[in-house]
């Protein structure tokens, strides 16, 4: 009864179309990352499911029960989402327990089974005893903990997650995602997380919907997402690694195919139905590796970035000066820049041309 | 776009909405449109003939001549003293600015026709204090401060303030680095004052000087006290005069006469519009980014000459006024043996109008904050938080009935009220309920701006949270806004408090027998020689008004920033 479906949903502010015809369903329980940069649209595809904005086209269901629709708007109060914000949201002038206990109060609860139902959340998200303090006296984690705590109090069967890890320090980020996951098993809710992050949606999410320019490129699970990007802007947008522009120049039945690509030819990975002709390679940077003298392909490194474990190489085939490449290899194998190294591609991805 | 179903249909947010529509409408939209009906059209065709009239008339040239010169004379004025004011108190060191701030900004708290008063206490022939030092002008001359030159003194010293506080917000949005540039490059610090400080504030300055232009053509007690007597006309006094000797008769003669004087101010609130929005918007932190720059051996002289400055300027008024008030009849020195409090027991206990007067203004000043404060919740949080397009459209117009003059809304609401209300079949017109609801009318801006200024500081999330929680218009607006914006909201209402209570400009027009306010009562008195006695009023309503600014000052440290104009 939790799932979320959205149907060919649009909305403009003006001129500008921020959601253009989106199409997404969520199921009862899932945990859905949308993902995309800044100015996509993210937040406004979050604001229409919350009811802060209606819909010009399409409908937005919440299980059977339609809520968005060009001539139906159910109000934000009356859809029982929760609804974990990037400030949290906290009052300031309400305790901890009074922030989780509104919903409570707001349904008209008996207060004895407030307080009893505070408590538990409290416990839950790991706050016993601060039920008395102000907001303003609690750590960031603490905060979003108390946010966490609202929608768990309120049993919301949806929860929508706004950027909930932007404020929050590097070392926090972390020790945060789990508590999310946590939340996750103990509400059974469905949750929508928004993000710019591809290092959050892909850690913590079933799916993720990459969102670029108020559509939804590719809904998919994150090994998915990554292995096999539906277009190149997905390919570019999730996870380390390059586009490049190559030939296909045979297609198997198996999903796999032989490109031409920096004057060689290399077997990848191709969706079924690929057919022959130019097309966007996605090389991921354990596609490739340091290959012999007598094979593989020629590049100019021009830029190393040490990261302790590994050093990462940023290079450009001698063959085709405009593609640039990305490779990690143990510090001890990196070159220096503007050496020279033979790499060879021992897999890839033909982006799918529709 | 077809009309969208809401479900559930109702929830208590919409009835608001249309009823704060409705109130903004009546109180400030009907009124003006009603005075501009009268002036233009009266008796419903366009007739100039009115208008037409009142502009050949000699005597409203004259009126309106005289208004621009003690208006320009108090805006140069006010420049004057508000500019190096705000100069000292932001970029020195200047020693003791809280209570000296404090004390300057007291003349735009004090009433008007009170400060009038002091100046004409003492300085007159018959002034107590000169007379206790033998220095008192010969009895039979004309008092010196009566005519254009006493008018043009109090306008600036009243309005001094208003370009105070608009060049010290200048001065405190002045970029930083601009300065220190400056500095770098060798300037001595007075350089620095006059080649970038004062051009990057002028658009500040230049509005300063437009709002103390148009409160000062508004401004009713000032000319009202020194102006009548010399014979000295301006067109405020020129509509009290025409309706207070022939009534409602000559209406449409005083609302052409109001039209010429709201299109005055409009122009000058057109042009400070103008100037907005050419100002520099950078937005700096509030913190004193400006430089503080040591006096030296000056700092000791200059704070000196201020506070003999506001000695002069306003501690010796009040302590002429309070003699006055202390003396058993005007003429009579004051020694230890004639002081007596009889004027205050008078005016307190015994004399019906005054006593009425002090309930009157009490109970019309509390209700209308009262009732003010609690519309301007919900108003602020519908215009600021939830932004309604229709209301944000119509609610600029709640600036005119504060920002136009007084007397062109007590036209106005003459005009208005006058004949009986269509349902209801009584008219509010000479009782005490019309000054109420021109007080509704007027003061709804000082209620509703620092709620929204508050407002504006809250995060929109803390309302959606609420609305997530599943929390209706009424339960969000009475547990999550008003905790957050009662004390800005609470100060605005005293505010409300503290300018009805000392107001004479509306109520001169619309108060009739039984319906008096501190403000009529005093003018009356003045008016039929009873000096000490309206002295005892006007030391009344100062100490009311500094208790007040004391009591609102308790609220300062969490009211919005900007809400008190005499705080820091």
């Amino acid at each position: 009864m939790a799932a979320v479906t959205l149907d060919a949903v649009a909305k403009r502010f003006g001129d500008t179309a921020a959601i253009d015809g989106i199409s997404l369903a969520v199921d009862d329980g899932e945990f859905v990352a949308v993902l995309g940069p800044s100015g996509c649209g993210k937040t406004t595809l979050l604001r229409l499911i919350a009811g802060f904005e209606t819909v010009d086209r399409g409908t937005i269901r919440l299980g059977e029960r339609v809520v968005s629709a060009p001539d139906v708007h159910v109000a934000p109060e009356d859809r029982r989402i929760g609804m974990v914000f990037q400030s949290y949201a906290l009052w300031p002038h309400m305790t901890v327990a009074g922030n989780i206990g509104y919903p409570l109060r707001a349904q008209k609860m008996p207060s004895a089974e407030i307080a009893r139902e505070v408590a538990s959340a409290l416990t839950a998200v790991g706050l016993e005893g601060l039920g008395e303090r102000r907001p303003a006296e609690l750590s960031g984690g603490q905060r979003q903990r108390v946010a966490l705590a609202r929608c768990l109090a309120m049993k919301a069967r949806v929860v929508l997650l706004d950027e909930p890890l932007a404020n929050l320090d590097v070392h926090s980020r972390a020790r945060m995602l789990e508590e999310i996951a946590a939340f996750r098993s103990l509400s059974r809710a469905t949750l929508i997380y928004v993000t710019h992050d591809q290092a959050e949606a892909l850690a913590v999410a079933d799916r993720v919907a990459v969102m670029e320019a108020g559509r939804v490129c590719q809904v998919a699970p994150p090994a998915v997402l990554y292995r096999t990007p539906a277009n190149g802007i997905v390919g570019r947008f999730v996870g380390a690694g390059a586009v490049v522009h190559g030939e296909v120049t045979t297609t198997f039945a198996n999903g796999h195919a032989v490109v031409a690509l920096f004057g060689e030819r290399w077997r990848v990975r191709s969706a079924s139905g690929q057919g022959i002709g130019a097309a966007e390679i996605c090389v991921r940077p354990e596609d490739l590796r340091v290959a012999g003298d007598a094979e593989g392909f020629v590049a100019t490194v021009h830029r190393v970035l040490y990261q302790g474990g590994r050093t990462v190489m940023e290079v450009t085939p001698l063959v085709d000066p405009n593609a640039s490449l990305s490779l990690s290899l143990p510090p001890s194998e990196a070159k220096p820049a503007g050496t020279t190294i033979r790499l060879a591609l021992v897999d890839g991805w033909v982006i799918p041309n529709h | 776009m077809s009309t969208v179903r809401w479900v559930p249909s109702w929830d208590g947010e919409r009835f608001a909405l249309v009823a704060l529509l409705c109130l903004v409408v009546l109180l400030a939209v009907v009124p003006m449109a009603r005075l501009a009906e009268e002036a233009l059209a009266p008796g419903g065709h366009v007739d100039l003939g009115v208008i037409g009239g009142v502009l050949k008339s000699p005597a409203v040239w004259r009126a309106a001549e005289n208004t621009l010169t003690v208006a320009l004379g108090g805006t140069v004025l006010a420049l004057l003293l508000g500019g190096a004011f705000a100069l000292l108190v932001t970029l020195t060191d200047l020693r003791g600015k809280k209570p000296l701030v404090f004390c300057f900004m007291l003349p735009l708290m004090i009433a008007p026709q009170v400060t009038a008063l002091a100046w004409i206490d003492l300085f007159g022939p018959n002034s107590t204090l000169l007379g206790a030092l033998g220095l008192a002008p010969p009895v039979g001359s004309q008092h010196p401060l009566y005519g254009p030159q006493g008018i043009i003194l109090l306008l600036g010293l009243e309005q001094a303030p208003v370009v105070f506080l608009a060049v010290r917000a200048g001065l405190r949005a002045l970029p930083r680095d601009l300065v220190e540039a400056g500095q770098a490059a060798g300037a001595k610090p007075w350089r620095i004052v006059r080649t970038i400080v004062l051009p990057l504030t002028m658009p500040s300055i230049a509005a300063g000087g437009m709002l103390a232009f148009v409160a000062s053509i508004g401004n009713f007690g000032i000319p009202a006290f020194l102006g009548i007597p010399a014979g000295y006309t301006v067109l405020v006094t020129l509509i009290y005069q025409r309706l207070a000797g022939f009534g409602t008769s000559v209406l449409s003669e005083v609302a052409a006469i109001s039209l010429l004087l709201a299109l005055l101010a409009l122009g000058g609130l057109a042009l400070n519009a103008w100037l907005a929005r050419r100002r520099d918007v950078r937005v700096t932190a509030w913190s004193s980014a400006t430089p503080q720059w040591s006096l030296g051996r000056w700092r000791a002289i200059v704070a000196v000459s201020c506070w003999t400055l506001l000695l002069l300027v306003l501690v010796l008024p009040l302590v002429a006024l309070l003699a006055t008030a202390l003396v058993p009849a005007i003429g009579v020195a004051l020694t230890p043996e004639n002081l007596s409090f009889a004027n205050f027991r008078f005016v307190l206990f015994d004399y019906a109008a005054t006593r009425r007067a002090f309930f009157n203004s009490a109970t019309l000043s509390a209700a209308a904050a009262l009732m003010l404060v609690a519309v301007s919740v919900p108003l602020g949080y519908s215009l600021v938080v939830r932004r309604a397009a229709l209301l944000r459209a119509v609610s600029f117009t709640a600036e005119l009935p504060y920002a136009l003059p007084g007397v062109v809304l007590a036209i106005a609401m003459i005009l208005c009220l006058l004949r009986p209300l269509p349902v209801l079949g009584f008219s509010l017109y000479s009782t005490v309920w019309i000054i109420l609801v021109a007080y509704l009318s007027r003061f709804l801006l000082l209620a509703l701006r620092p709620v929204t200024n508050a407002l504006q500081q809250v995060d929109s999330s803390l309302d959606e949270a609420a609305r997530m929680s599943g929390a209706r218009f009424a339960r969000r607006l009475t547990t999550v806004i008003l905790p957050l914006v009662a004390p800005s909201a609470v100060a605005g209402g005293m505010l409300v408090f503290l300018t009805a209570f000392n107001e004479l400009t509306v109520s001169a027009l619309l108060w009739s027998s039984g319906a008096e306010t501190v403000g009529v009562v005093l003018f009356s008195l003045e008016q039929s020689g009873d000096t000490v006695s309206a002295a005892a009023v006007a030391v009344i309503a100062v100490v009311i008004t500094l208790a007040m600014m004391l009591v609102a000052n308790a609220l300062a440290s969490r009211v919005a920033r900007g809400v008190l104009p005499w705080q820091p």
